[in-house]
């Protein structure tokens, strides 16, 4: 066990899982980069945030495996490799870049088992960043998981911390069915413990990071640290909160939110993705058909406007879902009374 | 050239089976039993067939919409199919994927693809896996005219390329994408694409079963020997519209017409076969009544077989969820 930052957390997944796998294999721009310049091959970038670096020292040019700025082609090629015997993971780098390659993704790796009547695998997994906070505008701060969870076929993770990063995308890569993993690019720096061998973290099994009596809130990503942050300030205002990480949209873990609704009564959801059809509209029709009973206020979203993301950082701020505008939902679902018949 | 007598013969009861396979189609659809949409491969045998005489089991292919023939050539089951096209619990595919998605990955039949373009990229992959898993397997796409526009297809010209894959792009070029023609849709030449990418071109007569056989010996063992991806452009007709139910108002009267009666890839094989010895037609006699009968007998069996059930909705979406 030692401190590692979210992108140590992820390298040291894949390298773990290399080593593990002959198999397993990496692709995407720039993954080792420095392919056809000037120096030679060599590790120069290690992808442009640099989460995949030291892997083609180690791996060697077949299994680490730069690509041209193709999107279509590469992500073709790793369903393609994954239907055929590899257990390929391709790096889309930012998850808006999903609008070169689509198809792909969405009519052929999710569809190939179903289609084929249950005579395909496609262990693929999608690495890709996504989220606001880091003044990379609106083609390159999306939060796009609701696009991925909306596709049957798919699975969906969205890990909250450095541990959690690790444990699921070993899980990931061990998976049979095409994964979407995604990473939110303002955490890399991010640091906790995290065990140095391998381990694995079930998917559609939710994380519960406070345990509280009066509000259940559900984060995603990001948003479970911003959530941890309220619960913890709100105790000493003494409301008590459940925070729930449910890992991955897709599958979900229902069962757990409809628990701890059950328990409280009263509910936050915290997505930072555009705020139509995205998970917290998909956990609030959950509660709202399963737990009509058990609600003592109406559901609270806390969620982004229904615009593209700015660049300034004023806007920006003003765009993301916040610690502070997580508190006054608590605070107004925790207040909510129901008004007497009269 | 010289050909074996036993793949001659294999190839020969292959485009006659995939001819009677799409002819009875074209037949049932019109009564209205088939669900959804049918496209047939007529006139276009010698092509897959001619390709796929050089690939075994371990070789990859991915076909188009268009793809009975793929399948046929590379081996499926034509009883599994024809109860797929019907929908049937019996098909290849339980009923779930229907005449666009006929797929055996265990005959390294990748799938036809309802999606134009969406096979040259997983090609790339099915290579990939060839190249790393060195089983001296090479990865074939067949597209059209049509799929030759696709960005996703000029990308994989390039990846497979620069990956320097064991991948070869079959683009069967019957002149129509849809309804438009391919003079009018297609930029340049395939050759000069070919050209463009630094990739080995080869080209053929469609019709010609003998012609496609030599020209994908030279493209496949181009790149089954390493020397990285090349293109065979194969030029034939289609027989029938893009779809069945498609009335052809954008084909003069009279050019089908010409197709089958002076390109018709079974006539001129048997022509071929007859001049210079090479099978009997007794032998191709009996080839034809012979596939003809399993055809018979796989209609009768999928407008028999069961139907999906309710249970089978849910099923096979994930391996585990």
């Amino acid at each position: 066990m030692s401190k590692k930052s979210f992108r140590q957390a992820i390298n040291e997944a894949l390298r773990q899982e290399m080593r593990r796998d002959p198999r397993v294999i990496i692709m995407g721009e720039d993954v080792a980069g420095g392919r056809g310049g000037t120096s030679g091959v060599q590790d120069a970038w290690g992808g442009v945030l640099g989460v995949t670096k030291g892997l083609l020292t180690e791996f060697g040019e077949d299994r680490v495996l730069d690509t041209p700025i193709s999107e279509a082609s590469y992500i073709g090629a790793a369903a393609g490799a994954a239907a055929t015997g590899l257990r390929p993971v391709a790096e889309l780098m930012f998850v808006d870049f999903v609008g070169c390659c689509l198809d792909q993704i969405m009519n052929q790796a999710a569809k190939f088992r179903y289609m084929f009547g249950g005579k395909a695998r496609t262990p693929l997994v999608i690495r890709a960043m996504y989220g606001a906070g880091f003044n990379a505008a609106a083609q390159h701060s999306q939060a796009l998981y609701p696009l991925f969870t909306h596709i049957p076929g798919l699975k969906v993770v969205v890990p909250s911390s450095p541990y959690e990063a690790k444990g699921l995308l070993i899980q990931a890569i061990r998976d049979d069915d095409p994964v979407i993993f995604l990473e939110n690019k303002v955490m890399y720096d991010e640091e906790e413990d995290v065990p140095d061998d391998p381990y694995t973290i079930p998917f559609g099994e939710a994380n519960l990071t406070r345990e509280g009596n009066d509000v259940t809130i559900v984060a995603f990503g990001r948003m479970v640290g911003f959530a941890n942050q309220a619960a913890d300030r709100l105790e000493k205002e003494g409301i008590s909160c459940t925070v729930i990480d449910p890992r991955t949209t897709s599958p979900l873990d229902s069962g757990t939110i409809l628990d701890c609704v059950a328990d409280t009564g009263r509910l936050v959801i915290v997505d930072e993705s555009s705020p139509r059809c995205n998970l917290a509209t998909d956990v609030a029709a959950l509660v709202a058909e399963e737990a009509f009973d058990a609600l003592k206020a109406p559901i609270r979203r806390v969620v982004p406007p229904h615009t593209p993301v700015p660049f300034a950082t004023i806007l920006e701020n003003l765009y993301l879902p916040s610690v502070e505008k997580i508190e006054a939902a608590v605070r107004s679902v925790a207040a909510y009374r129901v008004k007497e018949e009269v | 050239m010289q050909i074996s007598r036993d793949i001659l013969t294999r190839s020969y009861q292959a485009m006659r089976t995939i001819r009677e396979f799409e002819e009875r189609l074209h037949v049932e659809f019109a009564t209205g039993e088939i669900p959804g949409f049918v496209h047939l491969y007529c006139g276009e045998e010698a092509s897959g067939v001619g390709v796929c005489a050089h690939l075994g089991k371990t070789d990859t292919i991915a076909s188009t919409h268009r793809g009975h023939g793929h399948c046929i050539a590379k081996g499926v089951a034509v009883d599994g199919m024809m109860a797929e096209i019907y929908g049937r619990r019996t098909g290849v595919c339980r009923g779930k994927g229907g005449s666009m998605h006929i797929a055996d990955l265990s005959l390294g039949m990748l799938g036809a693809n309802g999606i134009v373009g969406g096979g040259p990229p997983l090609i790339c992959g099915a290579a990939l896996s060839h190249k790393l898993l060195k089983d001296n397997g090479v990865a074939v796409a067949f597209y059209g005219d049509g799929a030759s526009n696709e960005g996703s297809t000029l990308e994989s010209l390039n990846l497979a390329t620069v990956w320097h894959l064991p991948a070869v792009f079959v683009v069967e070029d019957n002149g129509y994408g849809e309804a438009t023609g391919s003079s009018y849709a297609c930029a340049g030449t395939q050759k000069d694409r070919a050209a463009g990418f630094g990739m080995p071109y080869f080209e053929c007569d469609g019709t010609d079963f003998f012609a496609v056989y030599e020209a994908a010996e030279e493209a496949i063992s181009h790149a089954r020997s390493g020397k990285g991806p090349a293109m065979l452009h194969v030029h034939l007709a289609r027989w029938y519209g893009h779809f069945e139910g498609d009335a052809m108002s954008y084909r003069v009267n009279g050019e089908v017409t010409k197709e089958r009666s002076e390109r018709d890839c079974l006539v001129k094989f048997r022509q071929r076969a007859a001049d210079v010895s090479l099978l009997e037609a007794s032998v191709l006699d009996e080839i034809d009544a012979a596939v003809k009968n399993e055809i018979d007998a796989a209609v009768v069996a999928a407008k028999k077989a069961p139907l999906p059930e309710a249970e089978d909705l849910t099923r096979d979406v994930y391996v585990s969820y």
